[in-house]
């Protein structure tokens, strides 16, 4: 940068003279805010990449899958069983049904669990002890292995029934959700500020009612995205579904039958030494990942609705 | 009608801190009352303890004998009765952010279970009417998230929301502290129109405002009540030395 007259300093023996306390038209200051300049630069640089960064694995995969899996997608993939060994065609009708059957059992039994846990963590459960017993609990729930929780579920609910089951599966990934929705619940009502409760309160709004209409709706964005991240990790679990919901290779409707599911079924298909089913099991990847973004792009908008003009 | 308040020894605790002390007062009805003193004095407490909002805080006590009328607020009601007829201004206007203007004003009926439409209609007409606000959003009523609103608008808001309960008596936490100034002064007119129908309690940091709305004034200090008199007596006549130096601005 060169010096303009402007920037030129001012005379000495002029001490006197009321000055601001840092003098921006020193040499110093020109220096300095060069250097700003270079470093807020650098800094949204950074931010770019790191944004690139986390972007480009999930489009690479999808790319990768379409690439992989789209041509052997036909209408017979979504509407027909798995056929024979040997036998051209075939489809993964009965595992995209079976995983709908589970994710929708899994979602009505730990999506209400979860978020209750959290209103009495955020809400009820302020400094005490089993609120501590709780968080710490679902911490640790949090970090079971997958293929731990199959085995669970097996001994409690298959070994007594005597059967694998697609309810059995159900509680194996509803299980899996409930830490994550907790959590996220219980952080998004700290988000609330304490002020609305209590105009709230004011009103003569009982406690109950307060933290359903007021602290849950509030914070209810943030609570259905963990449900939706919950919602999402479980659907391409493989291992809980191994020794619960086993699959099948018909169709199956009963909750109380052995159920196919997409993520075993790729399992199956991608281990086995037949091309076709290779094809077969990279279209399934693709579907099962497309199935995920559409349901969660659907809650998105569903739950986007009626947002008011000016709303935070 | 508004309905008086009598208030008999007293105290409120926070954890061990001893915020208010033996305080005894007797608040006229379909009058204002302002309360003044240096922050932390427990002004806030005090108005807290009147509708029980001073127990939902886990850690907060309160003992003493506060009587709405012939009511004692802590022997013989619920705390959900006692603040559906003690409304309450906080100090920031805290508008529902989900909710539309009209929700938030039908906010106190509707969580409480009240569905009668055309009862709610009039009901949210008539108190943004009484609040100073219906001319200025009747248009946007349930197309504009309350929290759009300017803050001084926002403020008239949540006044709307706690005269839509039909309360006897309205408190006010520094209720024009956050605001500019034509939005406060819009806000001492309101008090003053509301003070032919509800007692009036209000918090203010502001001795000019206490002057201008009130007609009794208390002092606190240090958690006590140092003095409680006609406001024209308390700004021009103190008796007591702690009231003077806080009135002139000797300290505080």
């Amino acid at each position: 940068m060169s010096a303009s007259p402007a920037h030129t300093l001012p005379p000495e023996g002029d001490s006197g003279r009321l000055r601001p306390p840092t003098d921006f038209r020193s040499k110093r200051m020109r220096l300095n805010s060069a250097r700003r300049y270079a470093v807020n630069h650098l800094v949204t640089g950074l931010a770019l990449l790191s944004m690139v960064l986390v972007i480009a694995p999930l489009v690479a995969i999808l790319v990768y899958l379409i690439y992989k899996g789209a041509s052997s997608l036909n209408l017979a993939f979504f509407t027909h069983v798995p056929a024979p060994v040997g036998e051209p065609g075939g489809g993964m009708a009965n595992a995209i049904l079976g995983s709908g059957i589970v994710l929708a059992l899994a979602s009505l039994m730990g999506i209400p669990v979860g978020i209750a846990a959290g209103v009495y963590l955020a809400e009820f459960g302020r400094g005490k002890m089993l609120a501590m017993a709780v968080r710490f609990t679902a911490d640790v729930l949090n970090g079971v292995p997958s293929i731990v929780m199959g085995i669970a579920i097996y001994s409690l609910i298959v070994m007594q029934q005597k059967h694998f089951s697609a309810f059995a599966g159900g509680v194996a990934l509803a299980i899996m959700m409930v830490p994550t929705i907790t959590r996220t619940t219980e952080e998004m009502l700290a988000t609330v500020p304490h002020a609305i409760r209590e105009a709230a309160l004011g009103l003569g709004v009982p406690k109950w009612r307060t933290v359903l209409s007021v602290s849950l709706k509030t914070a209810s964005p943030g609570i259905i995205t963990g449900c939706m991240l919950a919602f999402a990790r479980v659907a391409g679990e493989t291992a809980p579904l191994l020794f619960t919901a086993f699959g099948n290779q018909f169709w199956s409707y009963r909750l109380t039958e052995p159920i196919a599911a997409l993520p075993l079924q790729i399992y199956v298909y991608a281990i086995s030494p037949y091309d076709e089913w290779h094809r077969l099991a990279w279209a399934g990847s693709l579907v099962l990942i497309v199935m995920i973004m559409v349901a969660v792009t659907l809650v998105r908008i569903y739950a986007g609705r009626g947002v008011l003009k000016g709303a935070s | 009608m508004g309905v008086g308040i009598d208030v008999e020894h007293l105290n409120a605790w926070y954890g061990t801190t001893h915020t208010l002390q033996d305080i005894n007062v007797n608040l006229p009805a379909n009058h204002a009352t302002a309360l003044i003193g240096p922050s932390g004095c427990g002004k806030s407490t005090f108005v807290r303890c009147l509708n029980r909002m001073h127990e939902t805080n886990p850690i907060a006590r309160a003992t003493g004998v506060v009587k709405m009328g012939d009511l004692d607020i802590y022997k013989d009601a619920e705390p959900v009765e006692i603040r559906r007829r003690i409304g309450m201004v906080f100090q920031r206007p805290n508008p529902f952010p989900t909710m539309s203007i009209y929700d938030n004003v039908a906010s106190g009926l509707k969580l409480n279970g009240f569905r009668n439409k055309a009862v709610l209609d009039e009901t949210v007409e008539r108190s943004l009417k009484a609040a100073a606000l219906w001319e200025e959003v009747k248009d946007d009523l349930k197309k504009k998230s309350g929290a759009s609103l300017s803050g001084g608008q926002q403020q008239r808001m949540c006044i709307a929301r706690a005269l839509a309960v039909d309360p006897e008596v309205l408190l006010m936490d520094e209720p024009a502290s956050a605001l500019d100034p034509v939005s406060t002064s819009k806000i001492e007119d309101l008090i003053f129109q509301l003070k032919s129908q509800y007692t009036i309690v209000i918090v203010t940091h502001n001795m000019q405002q206490a002057a201008r709305v009130a007609e009794n004034t208390g002092f606190f200090l240090n958690g006590k009540m140092v003095e409680f008199d006609a406001t024209h007596k308390i700004f021009t006549n103190p008796k007591d030395k702690r009231t003077e130096d806080y009135i002139t601005g000797r300290f505080g």
